[in-house]
């Protein structure tokens, strides 16, 4: 890869993503409502609430958490980078993890027993979504012999008819990461849903919350480059995919009710990690045959 | 005006609290939710976190028992805010006006900005104040004046 060719991926990963992430939101928080038979708010929606937040007094109970939720931030960027750079799945996934453990660790910095409560539950979440995440990288690691995002690229076939099972699990991880019914139990993505008061963000506010909200613009494209990957040619059609994958989490978000903890820790090993399971034992009886 | 005036304008985040209302008010609240008015469409969200929210709806009267607790919401919502007092009672007392328990008002304990009148309020006058109350907002500016106190009694 040359340098100018780096430079434009960057650019892209760092600065347009993110604005393809606020209009995604802002999609999304148009199409619930319209599942909701309301008309919703404008698609730039996001962008005014982060301008307004910016906006408001810096006043926190825990600038460690601030620091904590910047990291989460950079984790978000830096991951989303990686992958529009063809880098190592694997170190991406724990980028994102360390990313989503900086937002557990600030959670529990503030003594708001909500906050307490909703980062115990956030860390189930992360509990029941890091698997299924691990075991998508290392089912494209079956198939293509290498880790690397930009080794998938250069398939001729995509890899969806071989690990069906994952666009699925990708479902799961979409609820779970965009904190959709049925599992918001930490902290709903919708602001007007009260779960312990928004859980990890009780005691977050101002610009503090606003770091979140960005954090959010960066996640929904890196969650949609993951299942683009599942059908990397043409790049597209891996895009369509992921935004499939979206258009059920919101449908399913709408549909379901929210279910408790304990649920979502059943539903996620004894269901979608067996499933996970299941393709990669298929993969591997089938191995040597395709590549 | 500008971008950050407009961001207010165009994103408040709404805080409720009922003060010993009937609950004639806060249905009439709960309705500007609902497809039929739909306020979302304006940006607006129902909150349940004061640190979150920009505009503080009460409704009723406000008795001895919850007045401290209208005032530590008030002060965990961060400037710029705007309080909107939401029916007669939350006006002015209401009907409950000097009984021994009441406090008369939600201006005898907090600052209000805006007075939206009826019994109970319709949804389109609760949101036609809310908007009075955006136009205040979105002037405020966004660094809270040097030495400024919190809200006080009045008695």
């Amino acid at each position: 890869m040359s340098t100018p060719e780096i430079a434009i991926r960057l650019f892209a990963a760092v600065l347009l993503a993110p604005i393809a992430g606020m209009l995604l939101v802002g999609l999304d928080r148009r199409i619930s409502a319209r599942l909701q038979g309301r008309v919703g708010p404008p698609v730039t929606q996001p962008f005014y609430d982060l301008v307004k937040l910016l906006a408001k007094q810096g006043d926190t109970t825990s600038r460690f958490q601030t620091a904590c939720l910047a990291l989460y931030l950079a984790s978000n960027v830096v991951s989303l980078a990686m992958v529009f750079l063809g880098q190592d799945l694997l170190v991406m996934l724990f980028v994102v993890a360390f990313g989503a453990v900086a937002y557990i660790v600030g959670g529990f910095s503030a003594k708001s027993p909500y906050s307490q409560l909703g980062t115990q539950r956030e860390m189930l979440q992360l509990l029941t979504y890091e698997p299924l995440l691990i075991f998508l990288a290392v089912g494209i690691y079956l198939r293509t012999g290498s880790f690397l995002a930009a080794d998938v690229l250069r398939l001729e076939r995509p890899l969806l008819p071989e690990l069906p099972v994952f666009a699925l699990t990708l479902v799961v991880v979409y609820c779970i990461k965009l904190r959709k019914s049925p599992f918001d139990i930490a902290a709903s993505a919708h602001h007007g849903h009260q779960e312990v008061v928004r859980g990890p963000l009780s005691e977050v506010a101002g610009p503090s919350l606003a770091l979140v909200e960005l954090a959010h613009w960066y996640e929904l494209p890196l969650l949609l480059s993951i299942a683009a990957l599942l059908w990397a040619t043409p790049l597209w059609a891996g895009v369509l995919l992921g935004l499939a994958c979206l258009l059920a989490s919101i449908v399913v978000d709408n549909v379901a009710a929210r279910l408790t903890w304990s649920w979502m820790l059943r539903f996620g090993w004894a269901v979608a990690v067996p499933a996970s399971i299941a393709n990669l034992l298929y993969l591997y009886a089938t191995r040597g045959g395709g590549s | 005006m500008n971008l950050i005036q407009k961001a207010r304008m165009k994103s408040p985040w709404i805080l409720h609290f009922n003060a010993g209302s009937c609950n004639g008010c806060d249905i009439e609240i709960l309705s500007c939710l609902t497809p039929v008015y739909d306020i979302e469409r304006f940006g607006a969200v129902n909150v349940g976190n004061p640190k979150h929210a920009d505009v503080l709806l009460v409704t009723g009267p406000v008795n001895r028992r919850n007045e401290r607790v209208l005032r530590n919401l008030y002060d965990q919502m961060l400037d710029p805010k705007i309080v909107v007092a939401v029916g007669t009672c939350a006006s002015s007392g209401g009907v409950f006006q000097n009984c021994y328990n009441c406090m008369g008002g939600v201006d005898k304990v907090i600052p209000v900005d805006v007075y939206v009148p009826g019994c109970a309020a319709k949804p389109e006058t609760i949101i036609e104040g809310l908007i009075l109350g955006l136009e205040k907002l979105a002037k405020m500016p966004s660094k809270p004046k040097k030495g400024a106190q919190p809200a006080e009694a009045r008695t």
